[in-house]
């Protein structure tokens, strides 16, 4: 590594060291950002020497990372940005804390793929999922699976690993071969890991026609584009591998999207040589993931805490949730996204018949969606107030990021 | 009124529906059935003839290539036009806005509208995105219009339609008006889910699909509260 990568390495672990000691973070962003200022490609630096994985995708990247990072840890030390500090600043920090290792996964903003495949030149890259996520901000869903698709033109050796289940998915992962530039198709492996959410990809982004569904199967009413058939696949409560043999999973995770989360993450840490039969135990170990789904018992209700940030995610929070009290909060701020009209493309009678508390800078949004839901609810101020309002026992609590960080907060940052 | 039920279309949330969409035409059959009315909603996908017996229509909003597409399933349909002219309500969000007028930009070619609506749009200088607050033209007899946008386009007013409102903050058509409407078509800027930080509007539509001028109040308490709460966020964020 070069004098100026060292140096910058090193300044970037002290400013995320400096940063949790005061209190103010995971630490995870602001080592980086200082590191990438003295070096602007200390990523690359870093990168250089280590095999890699990034995953990426609208929903379910950090626990996948997570799961990833397990499985991959079969053959090695594995770095990974842990914490959900996705942007290459997040890489950077992660990478120069955890030194020298053979492999790292890393977790990629969708918008950031591009960039961070150029600078990592990793060895796989999963894609999990697009959908609508913030759209006063975000690019559009077809725009994104566009961008994706550039990405992988230009790097047509790196491995992918995608969802079949997903037609923008599957469209950006099949960029058109071009053996004029010495292009070729990119080696992909499939996996199928289920998807509730359907209502971005119902027109081809290759052609505009209409996409139908039967069953799990998919295709275009006016061009080839269809659901690959997938190599993984979630079978039951286990995992069927390309040999056809199936793994039972028991992970400490819930519902079945991370059912499918255990999938890709076998699918990936395969394309390093891991034996899903020597990685499965270790999905097991997976208890919480920066603060998803961590319980903490606290005058004597267990409160567990679910992060649900778009349409998508929040049909998969009503699927894991137990029916028991929950506490819905709705915040606004950037990193959520300025625009509360995605409430309305989720619905939340799956709630009703539950106690439901509200609370966060934006439950009036959610008021009005509960209402017009017939959803009964019942406003609150504060945390402390909802768990009072509420019986000893469980208290799900679902929110988006921001007003999820806030909670996390209220119970001491847990992970 | 059709002979039976209040009869809601949602017109292609195949192509058109981005931003909670959904919501308008929920909150409507909501509003109609708290006052005892029966209610029949219908979402039309963009393969389908479009009934041209409902009482209202819904146009939602959309990214450049579904607009275009559905603007030209909708002339080749025909059945919005009969619609129109026998009387029915037609409510258009952000792109389904746009469409509605002779003409509008997507994927960089003007692409013809359904000309429903005397008003063209092209794209501005910046995506305009943000809150976006104005006061409603008197005569439609309702309180300020709140909403959120987020549009590249920019409309322009012709004289065989009226703003819906003068915009206070935002952008709307061109920074100055928000939103048009004739007889009983009404478009905006403020998208998606429109209806549900504007209770008052949802009744308007509901009134002009009726035709009855009393309707009995809702509690709207939390809309309520929503209105005042934005209204406080957008001064609160004029004053910093």
């Amino acid at each position: 590594m070069p004098l100026r990568a060292k140096v910058a390495s090193s300044v970037s672990r002290t400013a995320a060291a400096l940063s949790r000691a005061a209190g103010r973070g995971d630490g995870s962003v602001i080592g980086g950002w200082i590191g990438l200022k003295i070096d602007p490609d200390l990523l690359a630096h870093l990168s250089a020497g280590r095999a890699i994985a990034l995953v990426s995708g609208t929903n379910g990247k950090t626990t996948t990372t997570r799961l990833t990072t397990a499985a991959v840890g079969v053959l090695g030390r594995v770095a990974s940005n842990a914490f959900g500090a996705n942007m290459p600043t997040g890489h950077t920090s992660a990478l120069a804390k955890a030194g020298s290792t053979p492999y790292a996964v890393l977790e990629v903003d969708e918008h950031y793929l591009a960039q961070v495949l150029e600078a990592t030149e990793p060895h796989v890259v999963a894609l999990l999922n697009l959908s609508r996520d913030q759209l006063d901000r975000a690019k559009e869903v077809a725009m994104m699976a566009q961008l994706w698709r550039a990405a992988l033109v230009r790097h047509p050796d790196v491995r992918v690993v995608a969802n079949a289940d997903d037609p923008m998915v599957v469209w950006a992962a099949s960029p058109p071969a071009d053996p004029a530039q010495g292009h070729h198709p990119p080696h992909v492996t499939w996996f199928s890991a289920g998807q509730r959410w359907h209502d971005d990809s119902w027109v081809c982004p290759e052609c505009g026609s209409t996409i139908r569904r039967v069953g799990e199967q998919w295709w275009c009413t006016g061009c080839p584009l269809r659901r690959p058939e997938p190599q993984w696949t979630v079978d039951d409560d286990g995992v069927l591998d390309p040999t056809g043999a199936w793994h039972k999973i028991q992970l400490q995770l819930p519902g079945k999207v991370n059912l499918g989360n255990a999938a890709t993450a076998l699918a990936v840490a395969a394309e390093f040589g891991v034996r899903p039969v020597d990685a499965v135990s270790r999905l097991g170990t997976v208890t919480s993931v920066a603060g998803r789904y961590a319980q903490v018992d606290r005058d004597g209700r267990n409160i567990r805490l679910l992060l649900a940030k778009n349409p998508a995610s929040w049909l998969e929070a009503f699927d894991m949730a137990d029916v028991a009290p929950t506490l819905l909060s709705i915040n606004a701020r950037d990193p959520d996204g300025l625009d509360t009209s995605w409430l309305f493309d989720v619905d939340f009678s799956p709630l009703a018949g539950r106690q439901v508390l509200i609370t966060g800078d934006r439950a009036y949004d959610l008021a009005v969606r509960l209402d017009v839901n017939g959803v009964p609810f019942r406003h609150v101020r504060t945390f402390d107030e909802a768990v009072r309002a509420v019986p000893p026992g469980r208290l799900e609590v679902i929110a988006n990021y921001t007003a999820f960080q806030d909670i996390r907060a209220e119970l001491d940052r847990v992970n | 009124m059709s002979t039976e039920s209040l009869r809601i279309v949602w017109i292609y949330p195949d192509l058109l529906s981005t931003y909670g969409d959904r919501g308008n035409m929920l909150i409507l059959a909501r509003r109609a059935q708290l006052r005892g009315m029966p209610v029949e909603v219908l979402e039309v996908r963009s393969d389908q003839r479009l009934p041209a017996t409902a009482d209202i229509y819904l146009i939602g909003g959309g990214e450049d290539g579904p607009q275009a597409l559905g603007a030209q399933r909708l002339l080749a349909d025909g059945g919005l036009h009969r619609a129109v002219a026998q009387g029915s309500v037609v409510f258009g969000v952000c792109a389904g806005y746009q469409l509605l007028g002779t003409s509008f930009f997507a994927k960089g070619t003007r692409c013809a509208g359904l000309e429903l609506l005397d008003l063209s749009s092209d794209r501005g200088p910046t995506r305009a995105v943000g809150e976006l607050a104005g006061e409603v033209d008197p005569r439609l007899g309702i309180p300020h219009l709140t909403g959120f946008e987020n549009h590249g386009g920019r409309t322009h007013l012709g004289p065989g339609v009226a703003p819906l409102a003068r915009v206070t903050t935002g952008v709307g058509n061109d920074g100055a008006t928000e939103g048009a409407w004739r007889g009983k078509l009404l478009g905006t800027y403020s998208h998606g889910p429109a209806l549900a930080r504007n209770p008052d509007l949802a009744d308007l539509l509901l009134r002009w699909a009726t035709g009855v001028h009393q309707l009995p109040p809702l509690d709207d308490t939390w809309a309520d509260r929503l209105r005042s709460e934005r209204r406080a966020a957008v001064a609160a964020a004029a004053r910093a």
